[in-house]
């Protein structure tokens, strides 16, 4: 395999300049994310309007290339979706990384559908699958208002 | 021997990973085996095994034997004064907590202080915790300077009539700092407290003499030592030993049963309850045999003059960040390359067959203090050769690239 599979160019670019990081204002979810093993932390800031739509989601947070890509990635993807569907594209994604599937949602446009996938060459180094899923186990606790803190360790 | 080629002993270096060369630069997590030590392990389950201590039949007396072979040869490996100093345990973590257990036991009491130093493992931290939350003790850290040497004047200054125990590595698994021990020891004695030295990355690269540091404990662990894994290696002082509880109760440390009391067996049995890793012990006795045959100072100058190599190539490299400058350093090397986190440093060396470790090394006390979340780490083993470093740094050379950085 080659290296440049895992670092295609939308990865490095997202993890040279995360998108949506910071607090965001108003929020009204968050939840924290750990990996014991290298010390990756996350904070994920999610604002839910009246009507469980994503209205803004930030992240604050340290670590590898393709943690914060994934980060960074995933705010774009699910700001402005409901939460069921923000769920549905972290299971695509989680799927995808684990399980080499497709990506199911017809929520993704093309451009953002490029972006996720931009994340599939993960699948062929296993030990760095939980730097690509801790942020979305991260939001998920977020959107469930779990008050403890995600640890990569104890989630798939 | 030539040490030039010692590679030839290991077997792993044969094999090809990701259809390159294995180039391992993780030695102070675990050091490969050399043939004799794998071959052995494999002839003494054929041909030799049994269970040690009670049985009487051949198999069961050459076992006990051979298992005392072995304590003899750690003996004198470290120089310690009698093979009853040398108690066998599953790792060098089981070796710590032994004495944080037994010595808490009977020598903390609510208030009492313990020293340990930023530069600790966690393996040599954590056993103390559980004193601080179980019987209300306080832990003191020696602080180090921004080159990763402990200072001294600041850890003498910690010592009050309440410290009990100082516990300190000998060589700090993630700047390669050689600690003067010895100092310490000294300093520490004068006020009768005793100290623990975690030896897991000095006894595989320098010599080690207990009886010349005069430490009260010694930790190791066998798999650093070229040797099998479940041997971990706790030296003693003998009064030590005698006076302290045993740790873990079952057979083979007793003397004597009854409804109404336990005797508990002489040393070094007391510590060696149930059956004991019976087989790596007796294989660990090749590791240091592998040792002996190289020569301790031969092995040290070799390392030194890898380590020297990688220090100078590395330094050349402007992205480059070496982590300490210590007044004396080991194979150890802790790096940082600019704009590339450690994690995908070890990922991009990978590629190249180079195994290194990324992340906090079991020391997030010495990566708070650097204000670092995570190092990249190559750490020079016996077998290593400039060849090998010449593609660690044509490896990293290659991170920024893969990062299109210039």
């Amino acid at each position: 395999m080659d290296i440049k599979e895992l670092y295609q160019d939308i990865i490095l670019e997202h993890g040279k300049s995360p998108r949506n990081k910071g607090k965001c204002k108003g929020y009204n979810h968050e939840a924290k994310g750990y990996n014991p093993l290298c010390g990756d932390k996350v904070h994920v800031y999610l604002k839910l309007n009246d009507i469980k739509q994503v209205e803004n989601l930030t992240f604050e947070g340290e670590g590898c290339a393709i943690s914060l890509a994934s980060a960074s990635i995933m705010t774009e993807l699910v700001k402005g979706k409901s939460v069921i569907e923000a769920k549905k594209i972290m299971n695509d994604f989680l799927s995808m990384i684990k399980n080499d599937t497709v990506i199911k949602s017809n929520n993704l446009d093309e451009d953002q559908k490029t972006k996720i996938m931009s994340l599939s060459g993960v699948k062929q180094f296993p030990m760095r699958v939980k730097c690509a899923t801790l942020s979305w186990h991260t939001l998920n606790s977020a959107m469930e208002g779990k008050k403890d803190e995600v640890n990569s360790e104890a989630v798939d | 021997m030539d040490i030039k080629n010692i590679k030839s002993q290991f077997p792993i270096f044969s094999k090809k990973i990701n259809n390159k060369p294995l180039i391992y630069l993780d030695s102070s997590n675990s050091s490969q085996k050399p043939l004799s030590v794998i071959n052995r392990l494999n002839d003494f389950y054929s041909n030799e095994f049994s269970n040690i201590g009670r049985s009487i039949h051949t198999l069961a007396v050459n076992a006990t034997n051979k298992f005392d072979e072995t304590r003899i040869s750690v003996k004198n490996f470290i120089n310690a004064k009698s093979k009853e100093e040398i108690i066998f345990t599953k790792n060098a973590t089981e070796a710590i907590n032994l004495v944080a257990s037994t010595f808490g036991q009977q020598n903390i009491r609510e208030g009492d202080e313990i020293i340990v130093t930023e530069l600790e493992h966690h393996s040599n931290y954590v056993p103390w915790h559980f004193l601080r939350n179980n019987k209300k003790a306080l832990i003191k850290f020696a602080p180090i300077n921004d080159d990763g040497d402990i200072i001294i004047d600041k850890l003498k200054e910690l010592i009050t009539s309440k410290t009990k125990i100082i516990a300190v590595t000998h060589l700090s698994n993630v700047t390669g700092t050689i600690v003067p021990v010895k100092e310490i020891i000294e300093m520490a004695h004068k006020k009768n407290i005793p100290v623990l030295v975690d030896g897991c990355q000095s006894a595989p690269h320098i010599k080690v003499d207990v009886t010349d540091l005069d430490c009260d404990f010694y930790a190791f662990s066998g798999h650093k030592v070229y040797g099998p894994t479940g041997v971990g290696i706790l030296y003693a002082k003998k009064k030590w030993l005698e006076k302290l509880p045993p740790y873990i109760g079952g057979g083979a440390m007793i003397s004597e049963v009854k409804k109404d009391k336990v005797l508990y067996a002489p040393l070094p049995e007391k510590y060696e309850a149930g059956t004991m890793p019976t087989a790596e012990v007796i294989t660990f006795n090749e590791s240091i045999k592998f040792l002996e045959s190289i020569g301790m100072d031969n092995l040290m100058k070799h390392e030194k003059e890898i380590t020297n190599y990688a220090l100078e190539k590395l330094k050349k490299i402007n992205s480059v960040k070496i982590i300490g400058n210590p007044k004396n350093k080991a194979g150890v090397i802790s790096f940082l390359i600019k704009d590339v986190h450690p994690h995908d440093i070890a990922t991009i060396l990978d590629e190249y067959g180079v195994a290194i470790r990324a992340g906090h090394h079991c020391c997030q006390i010495f990566h708070e203090k650097m204000k670092l979340s995570a190092t990249a780490r190559a750490s020079i083993g016996v077998y290593n050769t400039k060849e090998d470093i010449d593609i660690l740094v044509q490896a990293v050379e290659n991170c920024r690239k893969v990062f299109n950085l210039k």
